[in-house]
């Protein structure tokens, strides 16, 4: 192990590889920024050309700001994905909690019955979902939208939690048990904190899905007042006209908040990731 | 009074039953020691005691006190975790420190119990410090700090000494019996290692399979085992058992109380020898008798495939029968 890290080739090798990869996974999002700052004309001529005094132009920002409710559809989509994320992970947390560390009948069940929901796509249960929420009136809520994505989520974020859960010290929750502390305070206070990295792994694994989901705002929530980012910008797409630059305008938006989340949680994500190897 | 009174415990993780009728009383100020091979059941029995596990049947008293009902905080004990089971996110001062506060104790009893605590075992410059800023004796102290601290009537240490390397192991060996002296705590203390437990009990109980096999001080279970198992499981080198008769039954010899002697009744060569400067140990190969340890006093120039025989004092040998009692 050590002579593959030490070894230059494989360390050129491997950062060519990354580089590379890099490159090709950053491509679209820098055709999509650099022409969102470009005349539609240019757009068109030079895809890959940079903005310069000719054919730079603000006019897809505008018509993004224009078009008025922007500002209400990312507000839509921020609440949307910062609760179902919140909800996500205390309830994922607390049921993962319960499986990992309590011995009930049905245990395993329960934990098999949890783990269905990474297998079956939400999106089978579409016309249910749809019944329900116009029975109990959610429909065209933001709330219907928060609980679609937490139950999407929970079964995932059960399943990884409770692994990282039995890895926390039995003797550190017995420790806490004789010093008094409740089942609630060994939660949040003991185990929580060891299991952070799995927790922002969770987190960012959902968030993008959340955020980039079109499905759902279209099917469940299509009212002006509820619209998603994602929703309110097809109406830059049109049958017959597309409004490119309001569409790249829009995109490059709908970009930074997701950027900064992950920034949020990415130092906790590549503890997550590295932290089996490296130990 | 008596610190801890066990009547017929029993403990069952589902289908498999892990403790047996275990009966046992700890006197007050009392250092008795679990000892038994790995998976018998001592961190079990210790469990039930604490309250993390509920006992399957029987009934747990501390201090007087039936507590088979109650949480572990309200036992009035103190556990010591092999893996030290400090909170990571809490200074040492915080770890003695949390479950005081959770008893609701005044902070300046908290602060003095921490100062005292500090001043036996010398953990004054730690104090601030993390528990990942430690070494693994000094967290061991820690622990063994966090527990002084709660003044409970009863001290439970579930193999605490495993984790250190063998010299800091001794020391920290005798702090917990010097700490037992300077309390005059009643501790219940589980090993697997056989030293510890001679050294450290007022009274020993050997476990097997989840059973009680014999009670007593170290001396009377080392000079009077009441079977086969207790006779082999404590003393070192173990206890040689040779068959006597037909009828499958063993008699037992410890390698100090045998002796090269001219008209010895068992001979042999030598296969192995130890020097361990204060003894010498000798593997002696006798033949259908197996093979065989004696322990002679101070150095001696044996050599391997050298030839003797050896003699013992019957009265000091035991007798056991095919299934292990012993015959008296
Ligand atoms: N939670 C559990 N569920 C099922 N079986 C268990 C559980 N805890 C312990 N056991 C079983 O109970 C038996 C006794 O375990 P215990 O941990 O008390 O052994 P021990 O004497 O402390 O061993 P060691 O010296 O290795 O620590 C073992 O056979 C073990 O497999
Ligand atoms: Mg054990």
């Amino acid at each position: 192990m050590s002579r593959a890290r030490t070894n230059p080739l494989n360390s050129v090798a491997a950062h060519a590889a990354l580089i590379t990869y890099t490159l090709i996974a950053l491509f679209p999002v820098w055709v999509i920024v650099t022409n969102s700052f470009k005349s539609r004309r240019a757009i068109f001529s030079e895809p890959l050309a940079l903005p310069d005094a000719d054919s730079f132009s603000l006019i897809g920002y505008q018509t993004v700001m224009r078009q008025g409710d922007f500002v209400l559809y990312f507000q839509n989509s921020m609440i949307v994905t910062v609760v179902s994320l919140a909800l996500i992970l205390i309830f994922g947390a607390m049921a993962a909690f319960a499986l990992a560390e309590y011995r009930f009948r049905g245990n395993t069940l329960w934990g098999l019955y949890l783990a269905l929901g990474i297998m079956i796509p939400i999106r089978i249960g579409t016309v249910a979902i749809l019944q329900g929420m116009v029975a109990t009136g959610l429909v065209n809520t933001l709330a219907a939208l928060i609980l679609v994505y937490t139950a999407q989520g929970l079964p995932l974020a059960v399943f990884i939690l409770s692994e990282f859960m039995r890895q926390v010290s039995d003797d550190l929750k017995d420790a806490g048990r004789i010093d008094g502390l409740s089942e609630y305070r060994i939660f949040f206070r003991l185990v929580l904190p060891l299991v952070r990295p799995a927790m922002a792994t969770v987190a960012v694994f959902n968030m993008i899905p959340i955020w980039n989901d079109l499905w759902f705002p279209l099917i469940l929530a299509p009212a002006e007042q509820v619209k998603t980012l994602t929703l309110g910008s097809q109406v830059f797409i049109g049958q017959f006209v597309t409004d490119w630059n309001a569409v790249l305008s829009a995109l490059s938006l709908a970009v930074l908040p997701v950027l900064v989340l992950y920034i949020v949680f990415s130092r906790q994500l590549i503890r997550g990731i590295t932290s089996g190897a490296v130990k | 009074m008596t610190a801890l009174i066990l009547d017929r415990v029993n403990k069952s993780f589902g289908a498999t039953k892990v403790l047996h009728d275990i009966d046992l009383a700890v006197d007050e100020g009392e250092f008795v020691v679990f000892v038994g091979p790995s998976g018998c059941g001592k961190s079990t029995l210790l469990r039930v005691i604490a309250g993390l596990e509920d006992a399957t049947s029987g009934t747990v008293s501390i201090g007087g006190e039936d507590v088979t009902r109650t949480p572990p905080a309200k036992r009035g004990i103190a556990m010591v975790f092999q893996s030290y089971a400090l909170y990571p996110h809490l200074d040492v001062r915080g770890n003695m420190a949390l479950g005081l506060k959770q008893e609701g104790q005044p902070r300046d009893v908290i602060a003095a119990r921490i100062a005292e605590a500090a001043r036996i075992l010398d953990l004054d410059p730690y104090l601030a410090r993390r528990p990942a800023e430690l070494s693994g004796g000094q967290r061991q102290r820690v622990a063994i700090g966090r527990a002084i601290t709660r003044q409970p009537r009863l001290f439970l240490f579930d193999e605490p000494l495993s984790n250190l390397d063998a010299a800091l192991r001794m020391n920290t060996r005798i702090e917990i019996a010097q700490l037992h002296r300077a309390l005059a705590a009643s501790m219940v203390y589980v090993t697997h290692d056989q030293t510890e437990a001679m050294t450290l009990a007022d009274r020993i109980v050997v476990l097997r399979a989840g059973r009680v096999e014999q009670i007593g001080t170290p001396m009377q279970l080392y000079n009077d085992p009441a079977n086969r198992f207790v006779a082999g499981f404590l003393g070192a080198p173990s206890m040689n058992f040779l068959p006597a008769g037909p009828d499958g039954g063993v008699i037992g010899i410890r390698p100090e109380h045998l002796a090269p002697a001219p008209d010895g009744a068992i001979a042999g060569g030598i296969v192995h020898v130890e020097r361990l400067g204060g003894d010498t140990n000798l593997v002696v190969d006798a033949g259908d008798a197996g093979s065989v340890t004696v322990r002679m006093f101070g150095q001696h120039d044996a050599r391997v495939g050298e030839r003797l025989t050896l003699g013992y004092d019957p009265a000091r040998a035991f007798r056991f029968d095919a299934d292990g009692n012993r015959l008296r």
